[in-house]
């Protein structure tokens, strides 16, 4: 993108904006494809902003531990912040219902065979959710290190997770979503000890590759100690100023949450 | 697979700019694609080839540039071309760097079929 005036014109494809061609009438736009969800996804921004809720995008492939790292920081952190989680996933709501059995607010989104979250779904999860009510709210993206990582949601920060049995050159076979988190979670690092492949050095070395500064830090959801770098991470998180956007009007709930925590997983009719 | 809602994106773009200006048809949409965009420019004609049926779009030609990964050093200045995961400065070695092309997604020009 333009770092100028932010249209999508880059010394690569200046040339193409110049020229026109045969005898049909050619139109010159600049706009990017997922302009229609960046839209929404700006739009539940403010909402979260209008409400001073952080919202993270949590991302990793399937069974990296996610809904088990939300599940340790509830239990860690849930007297001291009020949290809630989106869920995304193709079919059932399990996550949904470990994450309601650790107290706070879940929506579970079963997209079917849609291999990603975008805006618009998570934009309509939030009249589910008593924003006015929360300070943390997790989007735990459906499993998979390609797709999420295109989709804009709205999120302040998203998180990568990358479980210790998966091999320390995923930043290098990945590059999208590794470049696009703000931090990586190295999970089940309680493991390190049985693997005798994983070198978190070489993963800190393919990240770094990516041209970003960005931090690590080890984890292990089954053991709460293990847990200090990522909760100390939140709350410094948590602790920094986000933007505020008054004039936004909140978000209309459409049923009582009550009725909303135990209602069937949303289906989309459509795949991605 | 997320190829089939960007191109979903795609046509509802098209179908919008057609419909504004009149157009009979859709004759040559132009997109680009940058290896960082994380859109795969074959699945995203597979989907094309798919999504366009019964569109404006149904008889267009789909013309994807796909841009090189380029990045500027922050810290000695230089631009080099680089693989998308290796965004490292070809001077110096260094991290801090800046895509300047390379994650691009996005349509660049539509060819209509006004009479």
């Amino acid at each position: 993108m333009c770092t100028t005036c932010g249209c999508s014109i880059t010394p690569g494809n200046a040339r193409l904006a110049e020229t026109g061609s045969g005898t049909a009438t050619v139109v010159d736009v600049v706009q990017d494809l997922l302009a229609a969800n960046d839209r929404v996804a700006l739009h539940n921004r403010e909402h979260f902003d209008a409400h001073g809720v952080l919202a993270i995008n949590l991302m990793s492939s399937p069974g990296a531990g996610k809904t088990a790292l939300l599940e340790a920081t509830i239990a860690a952190l849930g007297d001291r912040y009020r949290i809630a989680v989106i869920e995304g996933d193709l079919e059932t709501d399990n996550d949904a219902a470990r994450i309601r059995a650790q107290g706070v607010p879940a929506v579970q989104i079963t997209t079917g065979t849609a291999c990603h979250l975008d805006a618009h779904l998570v934009h309509d999860a939030l009249h589910d959710l008593p924003l006015a009510g929360l300070d943390l709210l997790f989007i735990e993206n459906v499993g998979n290190l390609v797709c999420p990582a295109s989709f804009d949601l709205g999120q302040h920060l998203n998180v990568t997770l990358l479980s210790v049995t998966e091999g320390d050159d995923k930043p290098a076979k990945y590059p999208v979503i590794f470049r696009a988190t703000d931090l990586v979670v190295l999970s089940k690092t309680d493991l390190l000890e049985v693997l005798d492949d994983f070198d978190p050095q070489r993963a800190a070395a393919a990240l770094r590759a990516l041209g970003r500064d960005t931090p690590m830090i080890c984890t292990a959801a089954r053991r709460r100690p293990a847990l200090g770098p990522w909760l100390d991470w939140l709350k410094m998180a948590l602790a920094r100023p986000r933007p505020v956007s008054p004039h936004l009007s909140p978000l209309a709930p459409r049923a009582p949450l009550r009725q909303v925590l135990h209602a069937p997983p949303r289906s989309l009719p459509v795949g991605s | 697979m997320h190829e089939l809602s960007v191109c979903q994106a795609l046509l509802t773009q098209v179908a919008d700019i057609a419909a504004a200006r009149g157009a009979r048809a859709v004759e040559r949409i132009f997109i680009e694609v940058g290896p960082l965009s994380g859109v795969e420019p074959a699945q995203l004609r597979s989907a094309f080839a798919v999504l366009r049926a019964g569109s404006c779009a149904a008889e267009a030609i789909l013309s994807i540039e796909s841009t090189l990964v380029i990045v500027r050093c922050t810290v000695c200045g230089a631009e080099s071309p680089t693989a998308p995961n290796r965004l490292l400065c070809g001077e110096c070695g260094g991290y801090r760097t800046r895509v300047v092309t390379g994650d691009e997604l996005c349509l660049r020009r539509v060819e209509l079929r006004i009479t």
